[in-house]
This record gives C-alpha cells, structure tokens and sequence, in this order.
C-alpha cells in the first residue's frame, strides 16, 4: 500500500488546476456565445491539452496519450472541482465511442467520434423496448434491408435525454429469422430522420429526462450499420471491454454525505439541531462506515486497474454497482428522515436534475426518487443480484429461453 | 499510489491460509469448542514459527519489523478458520512494547514475545463497558496497579498482561505477580475465551511512552479483520450449501430468492475489505487518518459480519441452527468482534466528535 499519489501526479494536478483557471469560464467575446458552444470550445481545447478524450488516437480528435486511470481520475476531480464542462454526452463518449474504436469503421470513425468528443453530437442509446427490459435480447424493433436503406419500425423506452439527442445509437432487429441476440443489429440513427417521434416522459420527481422514441418506416443509410449485420449484440459487447473508462470514483457518495451533515446541522429535532442528538450521529457514523468503503473499494478498483490487474478485483467490479445504489438509498431516507415535514416538499423543475446541486429540501426528495431509480437503471439491483450470485459465487445460472446466447442486460 | 498488497503480502497470507487449512481444519475447532475452548499450545507454537507471534516486534528483537496491515491480512485468516489462538491479545502486547517499552523493557520481554514462547494479552475495557480511557478507574499507586478489568482476551494463557490506564498510559504486569486474579467470563466464542483480571496491588512496571490509543486502534482493525475474514467465508459457505442442498428436485441456489439472499450477504461483506486494508495501512503512514479509520472499521465491519452470520444460518436452514454446522462458529466469533473493545454504537459515537458531525 502507498496511497500517496506522488510528484508525477501532484504536478498533474496542478496543471489542471491552472488549465481550468485558465479556460473556464470563458472571457470575452467567447462568454458570449450560447452555452452549448462555449462547452465545445472549452472541450476541444481540454483535449488540445491532453486532459480529454486521452486514450482515442489523434486521428480521431483524441488526445493519443498512454492509458493511465489515476490520471484520469485526477483530471476528473480538479475540473468538477472547477465546475468546468468536461462531462460531453456520457452515452456517446462513454458508449459510443469504445464501441466505434473496436467495431466501427474507419469512415465512422472519422465521421462520429471527433464531434463526439467535444460535444457537437449528442447521443443517446436505443436498447430498452417496452417489452425489452432486463431481457433486451427479446427486443422486437424491426430493421428491415431495403437496397441501400435499412427501414426502421418500432418503439424504444427509456431512452436518456433523446429529446436533446442529434443521433442514436441502438439495437434493431434485422434478421427477422433469428431468435433473440441472434437478429440484432447496431445501428447509427439520426434523429431528424423523417418517422422519428420523440415523446418526453414525465419522472415520478417530476423530471423529464427520459422519452419514449417512435420509429414509423425510418431510412436510415445501410453505411450506419457498426460491425456485420446480425451481429448487433456482439457490438453492443464490445463497450464492456472498455468498461474501464466506466469507472467511477464516489466522489459524490463524499459531497453528499457532507450536505447530509449540513443537513443534521440545519434542521432543528424537540427544539436543538438534529445533529446533537445521539441517535442521529450514530445514524451517520453508520452511514460513513458504509461512504468509507465504497470510497476505499473503488480505490482499490482504480489502482489495480491503473496496474493491470483488474482480474484481481473483478468481484468487486461486480458488487460496485448495486452497492453504490444501496449506499445512495440509504443517504436519501436519512435525508427525509431529517428533513421531518419539507420531506413532502414538492421538487421544483431546476431541483429534478442528477447534477448534485444545493442540497435545498426539494432537491433532497427528488434525490430520494433518483436514488431508486438507480435500482433500475442501466441493469436493475435484482439483475446485478444475479451477476453477483453467478460470477461472484458460482452459483448456477438463471434458465434461459433454448438456444440463446443473450443473456440479461448488465 | 498503489491500493494494494505487496507480493511478499500476499505470500504471507497464502502461506497462513495453507497452514490454517492443514494445522485447524473444521474438525480441529469443532474440538477446541466441545472441549470449552482450552488454549491449544501446539496451534500456537506452529503459528509461532510461522512468524506470526512477532510480526510487528522489531527485527532487533527477534520480530519481523513488520506492520498493522501484515498482522490484519494473518487476522483475516484466522477469523476465516475461525482459528483458537491468543492472537488478538497477544499482537495487542506486541504493539504495546514495540512503540512504547523502553529499551530496557524492549530487551526484556520483546524477545520471547517475538517468538511466541511468552503469550501476551491486554486489558482495555472495564467492568460495566468502559472504554474510554478517561473513564478508567485502575488505579497505580506505588509501583502497584489496583482496580478489574473485563473481557481480556486468553487472560490465562498470557504470561505477559499489558493494562491501560488513563491517558495512555499503559502497565506490564507477570503471570504469577502477587495480588493478580482472574475470573472467567462467560463467551459464547470458546475459540477466545475471556477472562475478568482483577488487580489488588499487583506490582506492575509503567511502559516509557503511554501509546494506549494507539494499542486500542491497533486491537480494533485486528478485530474488523478476524470479522472481515469470519463474514466472507460465512458467505461462501452458504453458496456451497446451496449449491449442494436439493429441494424440488435441484438445489436450492437455483431458486433466485436463495441467490439473491446470498448475492446481498455478499455485497453486505465483500466491499468492506478496502475498509480495514486502509485503516491498517492508515494505522502506520497515515496519523491524522488513524483514529477514525479504525473506529470506522471495527464498527461498520463487525456489524456488518454479524448480519452475514444471522444471515447464514437462515441460508443453511435447520442445519443452520444446530450445534454440529460450523456456522454456530462463526455466528459466535464474529459477536465476539462485534462486543470486544467496544460495540458499534460505542465507536460510532466516537466517529461523530472524532468526524467534527
């Protein structure tokens, strides 16, 4: 063990610091530019700087620089510390673009990932179907091959931010005589293409972030089909073999315990601050002890990735996720339970967002809401319970419909 | 930054491991337990030459200079084979004369505690659940130590008893001294017995530095380790037995309500490991971290390996809750990790004025 992170890094982060004074906000004429461009400006001259896009070649608008997660992690930390706009669309710089690196062409890699990167396209992911949820491989939207077209009808579900989305990247089935993963394909969609209807849902917190998008006949060029026809699951794989850029820190799981604490210093329980009462600080005590290791976890995570020993820690790769989301639940009831009456409070439309922002009373119950959506989202808890039970424990696995290969969304 | 074991670590823990398994296998606890948990010399003299006895002593003094994190990976695989040795007392004592004996006192007792020959225990808490140190009402007056203190690990097996007083202070007393007496307590874990010291005047020697807090977080990461170690084999007992066991004709790990009950004991357990590796390595690099992130271990991961325990016995249903399955074992060592040195709740009570809540 040696947790100092040592001269290379601190002279990183320094860097890092002075790059964010120095680049954000913008000045001039450039802050006044709408906000989505100046975003593009500050990220083209990030990755200029070596700070983004760091493991995608040049050719492509990266950074082209060796593989360091403890880097990454660095830059991350001081340019949220920053508030600076380094986060482009998570699907298409965290999703798409593994993807296109390993399974694109060289025409799609040059045409997508650059404008990618810096945010000029934003993405959003067509898996979910309404009737494709944990099992995604039974999804039914059809893409049919006609000439240099393939011909989209069907319905995709919770689709993250598709009403903000230039294109979408998803799983159609094109093979109509193969079963289940068997006849998918992945496809390019932009959404402006004619058929496309686009309808927000409204989130139990009010929120409207995820959409339901409706394909009536979609053209969508044979050229946006990413690896061989049919072989759409295979592709929609191929991101997992980057999920190393996936990783997280808990930095947030720090920042709200600490409003948690702002929180038990504010609210007033018989007459004192809640804070004072012994309960209450055992109850966060508990609440840090469960922080803590979800901190020192993905730590270790880090390191022995940045080492090349992921295999070293693979189980706990695979308990992150549904211990994170048990962590962020158990903060969000702690926070009602402070919070007494204002835990009714109804979110206003700028407290309904996943961005942590002041940790107002509205805000806290729309966090509350969130935190079981993250049950749900991007694999449900009972599906990473069965990814736990199977390839942590070796128990047997689930049955699966004959002759598949798909198994349940991770 | 390196978040992680070194090789020569991860050797020792494997070296440990092979030994647990061929020197106390199940059927060696089971005995020690139906026998009333009778100190086992022979267990601890092949853990001795192991090196285990003296990890922590400086080489000087026969040990192998080693540090908090060495001595918690050998913790995690006792608790794993819920092992019936003074250790828990005895690497207390270590820590005890290493930072704080003077060389006088170092050449006199580090040696044959670095080898094993001499067991060592200490006593912290006091009658009643005192542990904090302000609160200690054992007295030295006069070269001689009078009041009782409760739950001392192996008191009898120790021929070396290190008591704390306030401030830090800390006390060697001899097997044999004159006014010395000891009261077993009753302990469901017979792999540890404990024992009740009461103090009548017993002539005692005041080691040179009072490093009693430091000897106190040292006993609470060993312990999140024995429990760390106790809650991660429990967990994987159970998915053998589910694996085994058939019900309606497959075995019951097929049922998704037995796997996800044993997925959520996993991820109850699993993620604690960083916790209690960091507070160990805290323990020797980091002091302004020390403190806290032993509490935070010892409370958080005991909890967590005695809610695996209860869980495990429900998972090996009436097997589970028989006298003959070794999870009865280590439903009783990980409450032991749970009570000695201090509840949960009594640590996180700390936390919050340690954490400025």
């Amino acid at each position: 063990m040696d947790l100092r992170l040592g001269a290379h890094y601190d002279e990183l982060r320094e860097r890092v610091r002075e790059f964010a004074r120095a680049n954000w906000p913008l000045r001039g004429a450039e802050a006044e530019l709408p906000r989505r461009e100046q975003e593009i400006l500050f990220r083209r001259r990030a990755i200029e700087a070596g700070l983004l896009a760091r493991t995608v070649p040049r050719a492509y608008g990266g950074a082209e620089v060796p593989t360091d997660p403890i880097a990454e992690a660095v830059i991350r930390q001081e340019l949220d510390a920053a508030g600076a706009p380094h986060r482009a669309s998570p699907q298409g710089t965290h999703m798409l673009v593994p993807t296109l690196l390993e399974e694109g062409s060289e025409a799609q890699k040059r045409h997508y990932i650059p404008p990618t990167l810096v945010g000029e396209i934003y993405w959003c992911q067509g898996y979910s179907e309404p009737g494709a949820g944990s099992d995604l491989a039974s999804l039914q939207s059809r893409a049919v091959a006609h000439g240099d077209h393939f011909v989209i009808t069907g319905q995709k579900i919770w689709t993250s931010n598709a009403f903000e989305a230039d294109m979408m990247f998803g799983l159609f089935r094109t093979e109509a005589d193969e079963p289940r993963s068997g006849g998918l394909s992945y496809l390019l969609v932009d959404m402006k293409s004619p058929g496309i209807d686009v309808r927000p849902l409204r989130q139990m917190n009010g929120g409207e972030e995820f959409c339901e998008v409706f394909f009536d006949e979609v053209r969508v060029p044979i050229e946006n089909l990413v690896g061989r026809r049919g072989e759409g699951w295979k592709v929609s794989k191929a991101t997992l073999k980057h999920e190393r850029m996936l990783i997280g820190d808990a930095s947030y799981a720090r920042i709200h315990f600490q409003n948690l604490l702002d929180l038990a210093r504010r609210v007033r329980h018989g007459g004192r601050p809640a804070i004072e009462d012994p309960g209450i600080r055992r109850r966060l005590a508990e609440l840090e002890g469960w922080i803590a290791c979800q901190v020192h976890a993905s730590q270790r995570i880090l390191s022995a990735v940045a080492r090349n020993e992921d295999l070293e820690v693979l189980p706990d790769m695979l308990m992150a996720k549904l211990n994170s989301t048990n962590v962020f639940q158990r903060m969000t009831r702690m926070a009602l339970d402070l919070l007494g009456e204002e835990a009714l409070t109804e979110p206003s439309p700028d407290e309904t967002g996943m961005a942590v922002g002041t940790p107002t009373p509205g805000r806290w119950v729309s966090q509350a809401m969130v935190a079981i959506g993250t049950a749900i989202a991007g694999g449900t808890s009972n599906i990473q319970r069965n990814i736990i039970g199977e390839r942590v424990l070796g128990l047997p696995r689930d049955p699966r419909p004959p002759g598949s290969a798909g198994g349940a969304r991770t | 930054m390196h978040f992680g074991l070194t090789e020569e670590q991860k050797l020792l823990q494997e070296t440990v491991r092979s030994f647990v398994a061929g020197e106390c296998p199940p059927q060696v606890v089971r005995a020690v337990f139906d026998a009333g948990g009778a100190h086992d010399p022979a267990l601890w003299k092949g853990l001795s030459e192991l090196g285990v006895a003296g990890m922590v002593v400086p080489e000087v003094y026969g040990g192998a200079g080693l540090e908090l994190l060495d001595l918690a990976l050998v913790a995690e695989e006792l608790g794993a084979g819920a092992v019936p040795a003074p250790f828990l007392g005895h690497a207390m004592a270590c820590v005890a004369l290493s930072l704080g004996a003077s060389e006088s006192q170092r050449e006199r007792w580090l040696p044959a505690l670095a080898s094993g020959e001499l067991v060592g225990t200490v006593g912290w808490s006091e009658p009643g659940g005192v542990i904090d140190p302000e609160a200690f009402t054992v007295e030295f007056r006069e070269g001689a130590l009078f009041g009782a203190k409760s739950l001392v690990p192996n008191a009898s097996a120790a021929g070396l008893l290190v008591v704390a007083g306030p401030d830090g202070r800390l006390f060697v007393v001899e097997r044999g001294a004159p006014g010395l007496r000891t009261e077993a307590v009753s302990n469901i874990d017979r792999t540890r017995p404990l024992e009740k010291v009461i103090l009548e005047g017993v002539p005692a020697e005041e080691l040179e530095q009072p490093v009693g807090d430091r000897v106190r977080d040292a006993g609470l990461v060993l312990l999140a380790a024995d429990a760390f170690g106790c809650g991660h084999r429990l967990v994987r007992m159970s998915a053998e037995y589910a694996k085994a066991r058939q019900q309606f004709g497959r075995p019951i790990a097929e049922f998704q309500a037995v796997k996800h009950q044993l997925a959520n004991m996993a991820v109850e357990i699993d993620p604690s490991r960083a916790l209690w590796w960091f507070a160990a390595h805290a323990f020797d690099h980091m002091p302004e971290e020390r403190e806290k992130a032993a509490a935070l271990a010892k409370a958080h991961i005991t909890d967590r390996a005695a809610r695996v325990a209860r869980d495990a016995v429900e998972a090996h249903g009436g097997l589970g809750f028989t006298w003959e399955c070794d999870v009865q074992i280590y439903f009783k060592r990980a409450a032991f990790d749970r009570v000695v040195l201090g509840t949960p709740d009594q640590h996180r009570d700390r936390i919050a004025d340690l954490g400025g809540y």
